[in-house]
This record gives C-alpha cells, sequence and structure tokens, in this order.
C-alpha cells in the first residue's frame, strides 16, 4: 500500500507529528508522577517535576550564634557563614520571618531597632545591632540546591507504612483469584464447545449476558451470604467472590477460542477412542493456552487492580489492606501532601501489572479482540 | 497461618480440587454408574454422554448462579426493605432515594459520564489507530498509548492528582496557567460542574488504549480493495477515511461504545478516591459506595437502578450472540 500514488503525501509528516503529539500527551502525567517519585520531598514543593534536572531555588533559615557576638566600637556584632558545612550560594536573604527573601546577597538589610543584617553571596554574614544581643537571631536565604534524586521516598514508604505488607497482601489475592476461575471455566467452556446437549445456547446466553451485570449488585446479598456461612470478610470470601466474577469472561473467552479448533482433530480422536476428558485434557487444553493466557492476564490486572471487591470482601483492619485499598483509604488521607511517598506508592502498586503488560501485550491485545469484536 | 501461605495452599487446593473432581467425577460416570461393559455397554455409553456436560458445567453454574444470579434477585429483594433489613418497606427505597438531591446529582453526572467517556474514548482511539496505521513507530506509539490500561484507576487516579495539584510548582495545569500569567492557582477538582469533565478525562485516558486497540484490528481488516478503488476514483485521505473505512467498521464502533458505556457505570474508584464525592461529583457507583456498610437497603437500590440502565445493553448483548451462533 505504501507505494500507491496518494498515499504517500504531505500529510505524513502531519500524520507523525499529531502522533508525536498525543503519545507525549498520553504520557507526561505518568512520567511526572514517576520523576517525582524520585525527588527530594522538599524539591518537590518548591519546583515542577519539569525543572527537576535544574538545580532548585529553596528557602532555609539559619540561627546566628549569639555566643559569637564581639563588640566593635560600641555595637554588638556576630560574624560568621551560613554554609558551615560545604558551600553553597545564597541568592537572596532577609532578617524577619515574614519576607524572608527582602534583600539581595551582598545588600545590607535594615532591620527594626537599627539592626543591619549583610549576606554576602558566599555565606558570609554580619549582624549588627546597637543593643545587647540576647537571643540567637535568625537569617533567611534562599539558595540554589542541585537536583537530588534518591530511592529515599521508596525506603520510606516500604519500611514505614506496611506497604511491604499491602504489597504481600494484593499478590495473595491475585493469585488464587487468577488461577482457580480459569480451570473451572476450562470445563465449562469445552461443554459448551463441543458437546451437544439440551439448553446449550440457552446457557451461552446467560453467559454473554452475565458479562455485563454489575458488581455493585453482588456486594450486599453476597457479603450476607458470607457473613451466614461463616466466612465473613476474609481472603476465602475475596477469592471465591473474583472467582464467580471473573467466570463470564473466562467462559466466553475461551468457548469462543475453543469453538474455533479443528474439528478433524477432535472427531479423530474421539473415533480413536478417547473420552471427552481425555480429548479436553490431552488436545483441547494445550491447544487453547492463547487463549488460557489472555484471560490469565485480564484476570491478574483486574484483581491487582481491584478496589471496590477488595474494600467490600476484605476486613477492615490495616493488616489486610491491598495496595489500592491502603493508597485510596490510607495514604492520600495520611500523607495528603506529601507527593514523593504518594508517587513512590503509586509506583510500587502499578509495577507488577506494567511488567506483565509489557512482556505479554500480544496475549491481552488477542484477548481484548477475541472477547468485543464477535 | 499467613496470608500468602494461605493462598498458596488454595491455590493447591482448589487447583487440586479441581482437577480431582472433573477426574473422579468422570471416572464414576464410566465406571461405576454407566459402565461401557457388561449387560448394555451402547446404551450407557449413550446415557453417560448424555449426563457429562453437566459434570464439566456444574462447578461453573453452581459459582455463577451464586455470584451473579442470585445477587440479582437478592439484591433487588433487599432494596425492598429498610436500612436494617427488618421490615419490609415496598418501594420506600427507591421513593427516598429518587427524592434525594445527591441521588439526583449523581444520577445527572452518570448520566454526563455515559455522554462524555465513551464518545471521548472512541474518538481518540479511531483518531490514534488511523494515524499510526502505516506509521513505521506505530507499534511503539500504540503500546505506550495502550499502557494505561495497566494501571488500576486508583494509580491512574493518583497520576492525575498530580497533575490536577492546587499549586503552579506541582500540578501541570496550573503552571501552565501560571505560565500564561494567571495570579492564583485554581482547584480544578473544586471548580462547580466542570470538574466532572476532569475526571471523565481520567477515565477518556485509560479507554482510549482499549478502544485503539480494538479499532486498529477492525482498520486493518478492512478489504484493501475498496481503498485501492476509492484512491483510483480519486478520494483524498478525509473521503477515504470517513466514506470508506467508517462505514465498513461502524459495527465495531458500536461494540466499543457500548463496551465503554458499561465501564463507566461500574467505575466508582475514580471519584472515590478524588473527590469522594465531594464538590457535586458523585455518580451512582460511588453514590452506592457510601451507603454500603451503612444502608444497605439504600445501597441495593442504587445498585438495582445501575442494573435497569444497562439492562437494555444485556438484551442487545444477548441478541448478538443469538444470531451469530444460528
Amino acid at each position: 500500500m505504501d507505494n500507491i500514488a496518494g498515499t504517500k503525501s504531505a500529510l505524513s509528516w502531519v500524520v507523525n507529528l499529531s502522533v508525536i503529539f498525543l503519545v507525549v500527551l498520553w504520557l507526561i502525567p505518568t512520567v511526572g508522577l514517576l520523576v517525582s517519585s524520585f525527588r527530594d520531598r522538599d524539591q518537590i514543593s518548591a519546583s515542577g517535576w519539569w525543572l527537576s534536572p535544574f538545580p532548585v531555588e529553596q528557602n532555609f533559615q539559619a540561627k546566628a550564634a549569639a555566643d559569637d557576638a564581639t563588640s566593635q566600637n560600641g555595637t554588638n556584632v556576630i560574624e560568621g557563614n551560613l554554609f558551615s558545612e560545604g558551600s553553597g550560594e545564597v541568592i537572596r536573604f532577609g532578617g524577619s520571618r515574614n519576607n524572608p527573601t527582602a534583600n539581595a546577597a551582598g545588600e545590607t538589610a535594615e532591620l527594626s531597632k537599627d539592626r543591619t543584617l549583610t549576606v554576602q553571596q558566599n555565606g558570609d554574614f554580619v549582624y549588627t545591632s546597637p543593643a545587647e544581643i540576647k537571643r540567637d537571631p535568625s537569617i533567611y536565604y534562599s539558595t540554589k540546591t542541585p537536583p537530588k534524586f534518591s530511592m529515599d521516598n521508596y525506603r520510606t514508604i516500604m519500611s514505614s507504612s506496611n506497604m511491604d505488607l499491602a504489597f504481600i497482601n494484593t499478590l495473595t489475592v491475585t493469585i488464587p483469584a487468577t488461577i482457580i476461575p480459569i480451570l473451572i471455566a476450562a470445563f465449562a467452556a469445552y461443554a459448551l464447545a463441543w458437546m451437544d446437549f439440551a439448553g446449550r445456547g440457552v446457557l451461552i446466553a446467560v453467559v454473554v449476558g452475565l458479562l455485563v451485570v454489575p458488581l455493585q449488585l453482588a456486594l450486599v446479598p453476597l457479603l450476607q451470604f458470607h457473613n451466614k456461612i461463616g466466612i465473613g470478610q476474609s481472603f476465602l470470601g475475596i477469592w471465591m467472590a473474583h472467582t464467580g466474577f471473573g467466570l463470564p469472561l473466562a467462559i466466553y473467552l475461551l468457548r469462543n477460542y475453543m469453538v474455533g479448533l479443528p474439528r478433524d482433530i477432535i472427531e479423530s480422536a474421539k473415533v480413536d477412542g478417547a473420552t471427552d476428558f481425555q480429548v479436553f485434557t490431552r488436545i483441547v487444553l494445550p491447544l487453547s493456552f492463547p487463549a488460557l493466557a489472555s484471560f490469565a492476564i485480564f484476570q491478574f490486572l483486574w484483581t491487582w487492580n481491584d478496589l471496590l471487591v477488595a474494600k467490600v470482601f476484605l476486613p477492615s483492619n490495616s493488616e489486610s489492606w491491598v495496595m489500592t485499598v491502603k493508597i485510596a483509604d490510607d495514604l492520600l488521607g495520611s500523607r495528603g501532601g506529601d507527593w514523593g511517598i504518594l508517587a513512590a506508592a503509586a509506583f510500587i502498586s502499578i509495577a507488577v501489572p506494567l511488567i506483565v503488560f509489557f512482556t505479554m501485550q500480544r496475549y491481552l491485545v488477542r484477548g481484548l479482540l477475541a472477547g468485543s469484536v464477535k | 497461618m499467613s496470608p500468602l501461605v494461605q493462598g498458596i495452599v488454595t491455590v493447591i487446593l482448589g487447583v487440586g480440587g479441581c482437577v480431582g473432581y472433573f477426574f473422579l467425577s468422570n471416572l464414576i460416570l464410566d465406571k461405576v454408574i454407566f459402565p461401557a461393559s457388561g449387560p448394555r455397554p451402547g446404551r450407557n455409553i449413550n446415557r453417560a454422554n448424555l449426563v457429562r456436560p453437566w459434570l464439566f458445567l456444574f462447578p461453573a453454574m453452581v459459582a455463577l448462579g451464586l455470584y451473579l444470579v442470585y445477587p440479582v434477585v437478592g439484591s433487588f429483594w433487599r432494596s425492598l426493605y429498610n436500612r436494617s433489613g427488618d421490615e419490609f418497606i415496598g418501594f420506600g427505597n427507591y421513593q427516598t432515594m429518587f427524592a434525594d438531591d445527591g441521588f439526583q446529582t449523581a444520577l445527572f453526572n452518570n448520566f454526563l459520564w455515559v455522554l462524555v467517556v465513551p464518545a471521548a474514548a472512541t474518538f481518540f482511539g479511531l483518531l490514534v489507530a488511523q494515524l499510526t496505521d502505516r506509521l513505521r513507530w506505530g507499534n511503539i506509539a500504540k503500546s505506550l498509548i495502550f499502557m494505561p490500561m495497566a494501571i488500576s484507576f486508583v494509580g491512574a487516579s493518583l497520576i492525575w492528582k498530580f497533575v490536577y495539584a492546587n499549586n503552579a510548582d506541582i500540578g501541570l495545569i496550573n503552571a501552565i496557567r501560571d505560565f500564561f500569567g494567571a495570579d492564583e492557582p485554581l482547584d480544578v477538582l473544586q471548580l462547580n460542574f466542570w470538574n466532572n469533565f476532569f475526571l471523565m478525562f481520567i477515565l477518556v485516558w485509560i479507554q482510549t488504549g482499549f478502544a485503539m486497540v480494538i479499532l486498529s484490528a477492525a482498520l486493518r481488516g478492512i478489504p484493501e480493495e475498496t481503498i485501492e478503488a476509492a484512491i483510483i476514483d480519486g478520494a483524498n485521505p478525509f473521503q477515504i477515511f470517513f466514506k470508506i473505512k467508517v462505514p465498513q467498521i461502524m459495527g465495531t464502533i458500536v461494540v466499543v461504545w457500548t463496551t465503554i458505556t458499561i465501564l463507566v457505570l461500574k467505575v466508582f474508584d475514580i471519584v472515590y478516591t478524588m473527590t469522594g464525592g465531594n464538590f457535586g461529583t458523585e455518580i451512582l457507583p460511588s453514590y452506592m459506595m457510601s451507603y454500603m456498610f451503612r444502608d444497605d437497603g439504600r445501597a441495593t437500590a442504587v445498585a438495582f437502578v445501575i442494573m435497569i440502565i444497562v439492562l437494555p445493553v444485556m438484551i442487545w448483548n444477548i441478541r448478538q450472540a443469538r444470531a451469530e451462533m444460528r
């Protein structure tokens, strides 16, 4: 097609540019949060993440030691350097809390009660006061600090906030909830695809109908049911719930795939005396691997990312929180403004799905196509 | 026992149990109940084959019945009772609910969501699918736009909360406003009415990838002859797209549109995480969650309203599936 006259038009660079624009637009939010998760907490609030490769102007406060005061010609003077450790570059400074960056470096600030303060670029300061200096006077200054990147946010969130426990809980919910429905669905899908019996069409229609039943309906009656049979809010309960909720899609996807398998193979196996059980385990199941993989990825992403089912079917104590609940109910409240921590938590929770997504994208796409185009 | 160990044990028990059930039940059927030997092997084999489908279907049917069919009835039944569940009040819950301002706001907002999100996601998806169709690096571009599909709604909300942050040094929106000379940062999440659209965009951001993947495959499936014929007849690229391609993939567009519509009616995470339903952003699923654990009667009534809204799509899907099987 590329060689046909008219397709290689002047539009091609417009197309390239618009795709680049859309991709950037789609990526920017995620990149922003990823960059922020590595930044120093104070730097995040001092400058936007898009400026993170550049030095950040931050405000600091220092105390001049009143004990160092010397008397020169009747005025009391403190001299010193703001950067007692290391070096830096003062940009602006001030002597009062209300106006911490009133003066440029090198100027002399006139403070109340005839006191003065001079700060040089290299941090040398001179503080003078006609009266005796009793308390350590404060010096406010702003300086450029080089960009700081570290894993500190990740360390903090993993060690102090039980995020590691939430990660394990998510994993605990996800694994059984992904594996068990596949098995149950595979048998049912085989029956619906390759066995003849009365009512098959009705059952397929029921499965298609159940695909769109809103989960919200299931919450109250099932929680009551779980309480009644003694499971209550527990991991067992959420595994069962996820299994039930995942089944329609699993059966639908697998049946659609199995119906497409060549009839000859299955019939010749039956002629050779294989039972349905053998046909299923030896022939159909291995051949259906791509469909099984698609559904496994769906179910994995869905259970890993789920908030609703976890909120309802898991106990509400903090030991049972999965990561989504932890972020939505705990971190956003208690660490609301602490963007470094929030960003790190978000990336811990989306790292595994992203890895699965990028390594198994082929199967995911295939599953999506099988699930909706038909 | 730690939950993880419990989980592994459950996997083993679950998988072993399933395999064991299917194997043993088939074995018993073939060897004990209807053995293929003895006086009437032929009749027995036929009978076994009549029973076998139900053996294969049994676990799935129990799970589906219990976890999806029963709740539809159970929820409706529960919604006819009062808050504590001991007094039958007919449609009382529905009456108080429809009179409630919060519910009306939620219904109206949900209407907006259903109108905007599927349209926008399908539009962007179609746009990207078409633009990347013949692009050399199209697959990389598609993969990157598809990526938000893997991110949880909570994670996505956090990502966008950062973009919307009410601070020109943190939020991109306010930084851009600041760049163009706005004095005060603006909290877009508290902006009456418009905040809904900022929340909707998060879901559009997630679902565009889904629409793109499906529509891209549909575009690939268009017979090349139709396009070649149009080119020979002198159609320009826009005419080819709107008059040749779009009509041919209309069926797929409808499927994508309805799939996203159904999703919109279920997603509570975004509103819950971003605003908690405050500032006039409540939608039905989040409204329902605010009554969950407090007033089950009201919660189930809301859930049933969602079910009613979904019902036409469900019927349409079933009819499509039946038509296909014939």
